[in-house]
């Protein structure tokens, strides 16, 4: 749409100055203003001159009437709208996208499509989900999605908003799962208020974030934002995945729609995810069926439901072991093809290493040991052959590093790997003679009898400190299982294990595809409580009990999480793992005392959490989220977790502060 | 990186050489009480656990191995353990902690802990 007469006219009489030469885009609802306004004003420069002044210049109401104006409406000043708003339709395109929640901290640069979703869109599908900062708007998006299997969408303000969810966006990068984020934005300077509107708007705000997001969009118009918003959420689910971020324009969202204009929202794509090439996969396939002690490590691996079932059928087709790295709920921790006890020692003897969305394929493969020089020296076979199945090539960008060392493969085959996996197994069943299948059978055996004696072996690792004050964190997570193992599978570990030595992945029977949720992958420390809480939200239509076993520093990065737990009322068991420490830095500049030789009774300085402790009980309860705690007493950890499991089963937050060993 | 290989090799086996040599004897008496302040303050709980159960960052150190052995790997560690030189903690200071180390209580049989059986 472009300037006429009439909307010279009423530039004019905004104020805006002297009518350039140029046509700029006219807004619509100053098209529509100018459209009632039209006929009454004839577009007379004297008329124009006549009403210009009422609308901005209105002076407080005087005690006594002293002009018209103080009795007479504007007519030429559109106050209200009578029509749908593009918030509307943007609402609209979110429900088109069957996007549930929207999690955000509101701000004014979205301050219209806030109020299309809670009054157009009644605040059902999408729901509006208050948080305390954009961290965890955009961290629920990340760990919602993986519980999911689908992405929610985070709101955030113009600019500060956007910094603020970095890092969760940077973490869902790095973790390969989808977001929309939306970012409010006052696009045109001749639109923004003075002050603070000017600091909260960009020319290019995804420059922010655009390092770490797959794709991003800044739409022109209305039709576009529909337009960008699908193929964000189309780019956003396909592997590898990632967070999208579309700018959502303040005017766009505040102005109202021209009835003449016809919009619609794109039908989104089915879509399918890539796949191996067959050819590829049959060369895999001949490399596997060959081999005498292969190996399978699985990364970033599961994505659907089917994962977990698939990768065992794969492993039980090939009779080989698996080594879960515990990025994804990769395969049931207790099938006893599941070797990842002895993951080590059969890396150490594999001739062929399948390794399927491989996180660190470097690291996998190598020692790097923390030493002067950084000395690596490999796990593997000097002749061992590697075969690589994944997307994460596909999706590399320069900058940040996250992609890790390169290292060498004998096969690399792109495509995701869970949907590869159906037609590699075909590929092996074509390939095994009937000679094969019987030495393949007789290696699966052994390897099935191996396997019985990894749980005794864990239990006598965990029973070591059992007694102990504080409270070992075999014993809690025992105490939690103990507890939670009557449910029937029905919840979800959300939290990052490896802080915790792994005991919930070797204590735990895990072998539904929403138990765990694996890493953050970004590490961006404060993943892990929104993150949870983004998990809990999927799983509470399904009624799963969802248990974060918190780090102390990650919930401290953004304790108000537990607010919108207790507000929208999600029901979550945080048990806190209060090391009092940062206790990864802690060892770090231990190790850097130690290395220089001095002060090595210092390293404290700068990495605890105490003096004083903090009282995670009452910083719940002050959240509006039952609370206990500090435990320090393992006796006294069984019963308080029961009485917060009743609690969460009742569809509440409980949080259980319990003063840990360091890991 | 091959070079720095060459250097640790050999300086990890030089380390065995003179250590095991001075250490041959057996462990020195060692201060309990003050074996526990050290094991506390110097890093040693970080990955071990304050009882010595270990954990996904060290290995358990209930049952230690024997001074000898124990000496070594505090002098010229293995893996990821950093070096305690005997510039910041002395034969005395390890032999100290040795001692309280030795005091880690055995872990109860698994069988008799019912949340530790299938």
């Amino acid at each position: 749409m472009r300037l006429t007469s009439a909307t010279e006219a009423i530039h004019q009489i905004q104020g805006t100055g002297t009518v350039s030469n140029k046509t700029p885009e006219m807004k619509r609802r100053q098209f529509l203003a100018g459209a009632v306004a039209a006929p009454a004003v004839t577009l007379a420069a004297s008329a124009t001159r006549a009403v210009a002044q009422p609308a901005p210049a209105r002076a407080a109401v005087p005690a006594k009437p002293q002009t018209v104006g103080d009795t007479q409406a504007p007519s030429e000043q559109r106050i209200v709208t009578s029509g749908k708003v593009g918030g509307d339709f943007m609402v609209d395109c979110l429900r088109a996208l069957n996007i549930d929640f929207v999690a955000s901290c509101p701000g004014s640069t979205f301050r219209g499509l806030q109020e299309s979703l809670i009054n157009y869109g009644m605040n059902t599908k999408p729901e509006f989900i208050t948080c305390l900062h954009e961290e965890v708007s955009a961290a629920m998006c990340h760990g919602y999605a993986k519980i999911a299997g689908k992405p929610m969408s985070c709101l955030v303000h113009g600019v500060v908003g956007t910094q603020h969810a970095a890092m969760p966006i940077y973490n869902a990068y790095c973790d390969q799962a989808p977001m929309l984020v939306m970012a409010g934005n006052v696009g045109e300077g001749t639109s923004r208020r003075p002050g603070v509107e000017w600091a909260h708007s960009a020319h290019d705000q995804a420059t922010i974030v655009r390092d770490y997001v797959k794709w991003d969009d800044q739409a022109a118009n209305l039709q576009d934002f529909a337009e960008g918003v699908v193929r964000a959420y189309d780019i956003a689910t396909i592997a590898p995945m990632g967070p999208v971020f579309v700018v959502v324009d303040a005017d766009q969202q505040e102005e109202e729609i021209d009835p003449k204009e016809k919009l619609f929202i794109p039908k989104l794509r089915k879509r399918s995810q890539p796949m191996g090439d067959a050819v590829a996969v049959a060369e895999a396939a001949k490399m596997l069926v060959a081999a005498e002690n292969p190996v399978i490590v699985a990364g970033r691996y599961q994505r659907t439901a089917a994962g977990p079932q698939l990768l065992a059928q794969l492993a039980d087709t090939l009779n080989a072991p698996v080594l879960d790295e515990r990025s994804r709920m990769n395969m049931p921790n207790r099938h006893p093809l599941n070797h990842t006890e002895r993951g080590a020692a059969l890396l150490r003897q594999a001739d062929v290493i399948l390794c399927l969305e491989p996180m660190d394929l470097f690291g996998t493969l190598n020692n790097v040991t923390d030493l002067i020089g950084r000395p690596s020296t490999p796990k593997i076979r000097p002749d061992a052959k590697v075969i690589v199945i994944g997307t994460t090539d596909a999706q590399i960008k320069a900058n940040i590093t996250a992609y890790e060392r390169y290292n060498q493969a004998d096969l690399g085959i792109t495509g995701d790997a869970e949907t590869t996996t159906p037609s590699l197994i075909q590929a092996i069943e074509k390939e095994i003679t009937p000679n094969r299948r019987s030495a393949l059978a007789t290696r699966g055996q052994k390897l099935r009898e191996q396997s019985t004696g990894f749980m005794k072996a864990v239990y006598a690792q965990a029973a070591m400190g059992w007694t102990a004050n504080p409270i070992s964190t075999a014993r809690t997570c025992a105490e939690v299982w103990e507890q939670l193992k009557t449910s029937g599978g029905e919840y979800t570990m959300s939290s990052e294990a490896n802080f915790l030595s792994d005991w919930p992945y070797r204590l735990w029977n895990m072998d539904k595809p929403w138990n765990s949720m694996g890493r953050s992958v970004g590490g961006g420390v404060g993943y892990t409580a929104p993150a949870s809480l983004g998990a809990a939200l999927a799983n509470k239509e399904h009624g799963r009990i969802t248990v974060s076993l918190n780090g102390d520093g990650d919930l401290l990065m953004q304790p108000g999480t537990l607010w919108t737990a207790a507000h929208h009322e999600i029901p979550i068991l945080y048990v806190v793992h209060n090391n009092r420490a940062y206790h990864q830095e802690y060892m770090h500049v231990q190790r850097m005392a130690q290395r220089n030789q001095r002060g090595i009774d210092r390293a404290h300085i700068g990495t605890t959490i105490d003096n004083p402790n903090i009282d995670f009980a009452t910083l719940a309860k002050s959240y509006g989220v039952y609370s206990e705690g500090p435990i320090s007493n393992p006796v006294d950890l069984g019963p308080a977790i029961t009485r917060a499991l009743a609690v969460v089963k009742k569809g509440q937050p409980a949080l259980i502060d319990v003063v840990s060993q360091p890991r | 990186m091959i070079r720095h290989l060459q250097v640790y090799g050999a300086g990890m086996l030089a380390g065995l050489l003179v250590a095991g040599s001075a250490f041959a004897q057996g462990a020195p008496n060692g201060n309990t009480a003050n074996g526990k302040k050290l094991f506390e303050t110097v890093g040693c709980f970080q990955c071990h656990g304050y009882v010595g159960q270990g954990g996904g960052a060290g290995p358990k150190l209930i049952d230690p191995p024997v001074w000898e052995a124990f000496i070594v790997q505090l002098r010229t560690p293995r893996q990821q353990m950093p070096p305690f030189t005997a510039k910041v903690l002395t034969d005395q200071q390890a032999a100290d902690i040795y001692s309280y180390v030795q005091t880690f209580p055995k872990p109860a049989d698994p069988a008799t802990i019912p949340m530790l059986r299938n």
